[in-house]
């Protein structure tokens, strides 16, 4: 459903993306993952026809989008990561809005939109620039599937939107893969990445590794190990200067820990530990 | 010792009750994390304890400070650091570092030489000069958070610190802020990111207005029977009835 061939792209001495290409299958959600300035933006903005790339070509529903960019257009639903909607429009306006641009009605379309429209019709009447962050989430979400789409664009949908929201969120956008629609979502939540069907890690305008998370974690390269102490800062700056540690670092209430040969067995309270998507993340930081 | 000190404090605006009745301590040298959904309270007890809103009833003291009484030398003793404000991008790192330290009424040649040990010690010195907006966001918010704790204050409030930076940048931020704790400094930190609360030595969660839970994270996800701060949150949350 996605193809992207070696697209590159420069903003004067900065280079966004670096040659990138990967694959989205009809019906996956893809989750793009990585921090501010990575090129998260950038790539979707290409992809949603609104920006050319230098170099490189990109496929979106089977259309070119240089050439076929105005029927590309009305096949996709793009969600920019600034809220874009008009704030002084009313809910129902807005949805209206978006409606009549693609030569539909808010009508035609209500099954694909109504359990998440449903949500706000309560407020229906207030301003758009009235509703809290998760309640603006779900109007775009709604505006940007009142055309029926069959490929979704969400560039961090999620980011400061509070735990139950995001939950929400996520619950909605797995009904939506179910009636065939493709997904993809950027994200700076390594903890949201066990949503995604398959992710692409993104740092500097490359990505790391793509692969399922199940899969990415699996391949980490070395047993990984968690140690909890009351002292984690003291414990962190002693351990930084011992030879047989490969690395260490904090994660939440606990240090992780790799090491050169064996585990040092005479640390406090060493327990073998699953990686996590940001574990492998930091490896792939440290080795690339 | 205690940084902060607050009993049953409570914030009304007409007949809606913003803050009610909420009581804790945090001791100094403590990384608090503040949490709770949007609308639960957050902010309004925020400005608060920072001096900047008078309580409907209720006491605090913050750094040695009675919240109601004796609200600018609160102000003189904080600091704070916002993800989304926190550096003028138009001006040099150390024009920042000097526009701060002068509002925080530190002396000029003062500033001047704690100048130079700061960006020292960040391995920033080749940067003195450098406009902000052209930093990495990595080390604008090393930098942010330098100049936030640089007039030395005994409590520093950071709202959403580590939003968007890469993990490894993340780790080193954490690391400057277990750094300012184990010098003394308290650290009020408000996020979204679950994950991040739990680097917090205790973590407080605010449902409409109170305080439903508080306590290390390890005790919260025992209490909650919880495999994640992110689970306990939803659980809690979940009980709200304030519609924002």
């Amino acid at each position: 459903m996605i193809q992207v061939r070696q697209i590159s792209k420069n903003y004067k001495n900065v280079q966004a993306l670096k040659e990138l290409s990967f694959e989205v299958q009809a019906g996956e959600i893809f989750g793009i993952i990585g921090p501010d300035g990575a090129g998260k933006t950038s790539l979707f903005r290409i992809l949603a026809t609104l920006l050319l790339a230098d170099s490189g070509s990109a496929r979106v529903a089977n259309l070119d989008v240089v050439q076929d960019y105005k029927k590309i257009r009305s096949r996709i639903g793009y969600m920019p990561g600034r809220f874009s909607l008009y704030q002084d429009l009313s809910v129902i306006e807005n949805l209206e809005l978006f409606a009549t641009v693609f030569n539909t009605s808010v009508k035609e379309n209500y099954d694909l939109i109504k359990d998440i429209y449903c949500q706000i019709e309560p407020f229906k009447d207030r301003k758009a620039g009235k509703l809290s962050g998760g309640m603006k989430q779900k109007l775009a979400l709604s505006c940007a599937l009142i055309h029926k789409p069959t490929v979704l664009f969400l560039d961090e949908p999620t980011t400061g939107v509070d735990p139950v929201s995001r939950k929400e969120f996520w619950d909605m956008l797995r009904k939506l893969k179910q009636q065939g629609i493709t997904i993809l979502v950027s994200t700076p939540y390594m903890d949201e990445a066990s949503l995604c069907d398959r992710i692409a890690l993104i740092q500097n305008g490359q990505f790391l590794h793509i692969d399922s998370p199940q899969n990415m974690v699996k391949q980490f390269p070395k047993p990984l190990y968690a140690m909890e102490t009351i002292e984690n800062y003291k414990w962190l700056n002693t351990l930084k200067n011992d030879a047989r540690i490969a690395s260490v670092y904090i994660c939440g209430e606990k240090l992780h820990l790799t090491f050169k040969a064996d585990p040092a067995l005479h640390l406090p309270d060493l327990v073998p530990v699953a990686p996590t998507i940001e574990d492998c993340f930091i490896h792939l930081m440290q080795y690339n | 010792m205690n940084t902060i000190e607050v009993h049953e404090l409570t914030k009304k605006f007409g007949d809606f009750t913003a803050v009610d009745s909420i009581s804790f301590d945090v001791a100094t040298g403590e990384v608090l994390g503040f949490l709770g959904a949007n609308g639960a309270g957050k902010t309004t007890a925020m400005r608060m304890l920072c001096g900047l809103s008078k309580p409907s009833s209720g006491q605090g003291r913050v750094a040695g400070f009675d919240i109601v009484r004796q609200p600018e030398q609160i102000k003189k003793n904080i600091g704070y650091m916002s993800q989304k404000f926190s550096l003028y991008e138009d001006l040099k790192v150390w024009e920042n570092i000097r526009l701060f330290a002068g509002i925080y009424g530190m002396e000029n040649r003062l500033i001047a030489t704690k100048t130079d040990e700061m960006l020292h010690r960040l391995g920033f010195a080749s940067e003195k000069n450098t406009i902000v907006k052209t930093l990495p966001l990595g080390w604008k918010q090393k930098l942010a958070f330098s100049v936030s704790i640089f007039h030395e204050p005994k409590i520093v409030f950071l709202d959403e610190p580590t939003g968007g930076v890469d993990p490894i940048t993340r780790r080193q931020f954490w690391e400057l802020i277990y750094q300012a704790a184990h010098r003394g400094i308290t650290l009020f930190v408000t996020t979204h990111y679950m994950d991040e609360a739990e680097y917090c030595n205790r973590i407080s969660m605010m449902v409409d207005g109170r305080i439903e839970a508080l306590g290390t994270p390890k005790q919260l996800k025992q209490q909650f029977q919880a495999t994640s701060i992110d689970e306990v949150f939803r659980k809690l949350a979940r009980k709200a009835v304030r519609n924002e």
